[in-house]
């Protein structure tokens, strides 16, 4: 089978600017005196694993073990410090919902923005048009600027507009925690016909739930590395005993 | 490597296109006249300018309002050009952070909006032409030739500053004091041989004279200009633009930690 992403032994080092240099005058100064220094923070070290085409793969782990940052490195948001990531195909990044919108613009003027900075053109987007409008359920509120819109709304628009070009990778950041149930079943619906289609998923979720139902595979992160990597049941199971643990503990 | 980059640029030139529309549209906004100030200004401003020069400072230039309007043309967008794009990337953070974009994509189309602006305030150059009934030389429909040579000396610029505005925010404070100088070592209000020597060498090293000078030639003179300035504005123009992109793409991966 093919593999839709390669992770290479990834590091990713961050710059802790406890104190900011970021003007002109401040560099100066801190170069003559020779304090230069800064403080590191290894947000992840040594990842690596694959991704096979058609799989959905799960990240779970507590707040501030490196799922987003991972993210955003397969995304090519960031680029980590050191290692390889390698994707085969295009990539819809749902990393925040609403990625180039535009307060003051009007849903229609936002469908097109946002679909040109996922890199689709006016054509493709005009085609795409009426179906996002109906999936998003904003039919009534094309022409109103989305600084008027609930967060909701937002999220639905995002969505729509994220999974209508069918991607070969789809990356999803906790987003789907915005939104009433309704809103979750539609997303996950959608979801699974992607899936059906062959797209390859990556998920974030705080819901083992959620992931129990979606997913084939497992990553579990801990403090930027690998705990475990498996099939679903094994890691959520274990994680959940981390849970109980920790609620036994208190 | 050129045939992705090639690649690239046209998956995002949508985007490119809306940015674009989208600065259109936030500038005119609820504006009477809308675009049509991008008209209405020059020529507002050079009635006042040539009023108080006129008045004040006597100096020997046959047909003073073209002289001016054709040098402040260029060093207008030059102006406003370098200085959007020196804050488009920390402006578009909040885009940078959440989605792969070719970075470059931001100051490229601040310099391609105030290129489109710099297209509309020529036709004031041409309707102040027409009312002082001064001559129109043929060598006029070559005006795109300076312009494309200072677009890609505007980009090159563009890019380097907001590389640095990125690291160093007080980048803009100083590019303005910069500018403000810089209008004054460029011959717009001013003919070129009231100049002492000294300063007159430094003038010959600015860029901008010789964009300038381009410009002017072609409006108010009606001569072609010679091989001599052209290989000059060229050299300026392409190296400074290589300059640009050499200094972003080094640069371009650390933006995301630090806006």
């Amino acid at each position: 089978m093919e593999n839709a992403i390669e992770v290479n032994n990834v590091t990713m080092r961050f710059n802790l600017s406890k104190e900011k240099v970021d003007t002109l005058k401040e560099y100066f100064i801190r170069i003559a005196r020779g304090r230069l220094k800064v403080d590191e923070f290894l947000a992840l070290q040594n990842i690596t694993f694959s991704l096979e085409k058609g799989t959905v793969l799960g990240i779970v782990g507590l707040n501030g073990s490196g799922k987003s940052t991972l993210l955003k490195i397969i995304s090519r948001i960031l680029k980590p410090t050191k290692g390889t990531v390698k994707t085969f195909g295009t990539i819809s990044p749902l990393i925040e919902l609403g990625a180039g919108f535009d307060a003051d613009l009007t849903a229609r003027e936002n469908i097109f923005l946002n679909g040109a900075v996922l890199g689709h053109s006016h054509a493709v987007m005009k085609i795409h048009f009426d179906e996002i409008i109906a999936f998003s359920e904003l039919s009534e509120f094309v022409d109103v600027p989305i600084k008027n819109f609930s967060s909701g709304m937002i999220a639905r628009l995002g969505f729509s507009i994220a999974t209508i070009t069918k991607p070969d990778i789809l990356i999803l950041d906790e987003i789907l925690a915005v939104g009433d149930f309704l809103f979750q079943k539609k997303c996950e619906e959608r979801i699974k016909s992607m899936i059906d289609g062959g797209t390859t998923v990556l998920i974030v979720s705080h819901s083992i739930e959620q992931i129990e139902r979606l997913c084939d595979n497992v990553m579990w992160l801990e403090k930027g590395q690998i705990k475990l990597l498996g099939n679903t049941r094994a890691v959520c199971n274990a994680y959940r005993k981390l849970e109980t643990q920790t609620e036994e503990m208190n | 490597m050129l045939k992705d980059n090639m690649q690239v640029f046209k998956k995002y030139k949508s985007l490119l296109n809306d940015l674009v529309t989208r600065d259109f549209k936030v500038k005119y906004r609820r504006s009477a006249l809308g675009f049509l100030w991008s008209i209405l200004n020059p020529l507002l401003m050079m009635i006042v300018i040539t009023s108080v020069f006129q008045t004040l400072f006597r100096f020997e230039i046959e047909n003073f309002p073209v002289y001016y309007l054709s040098g402040s043309l260029i060093y207008n967008f030059f102006s406003e050009a370098t200085s959007s794009a020196l804050t488009s990337v920390v402006n578009a953070s909040a885009l940078i952070k959440k989605v792969y974009i070719p970075k470059y994509i931001f100051p490229l189309e601040k310099v391609l909006f105030s290129c489109i602006n710099m297209l509309f305030s020529f036709t004031s150059v041409i309707i102040i032409i027409i009312i002082l009934k001064a001559k129109v030389y043929w060598t006029i429909i070559l005006i795109p030739i300076p312009m494309i040579y200072i677009t890609a000396f505007c980009v090159g610029i563009g890019l380097i500053l907001a590389t640095f505005q990125v690291f160093f925010r007080d980048v803009g404070h100083l590019y303005s004091v910069l500018l403000t100088a810089w209008f004054y070592l460029t011959p717009i209000i001013y003919p070129v041989d009231i100049l002492p020597a000294n300063i007159l060498g430094l003038v010959k090293l600015n860029p901008v004279y010789y964009f300038v000078d381009y410009a002017r030639q072609l409006i108010l003179y009606g001569t072609l200009p010679d091989l001599h300035i052209n290989l000059i504005c060229l050299a300026f123009s392409s190296s400074f633009l290589l300059l640009g992109l050499i200094i972003f793409k080094h640069r371009q991966d650390s933006f995301i930690l630090y806006i």
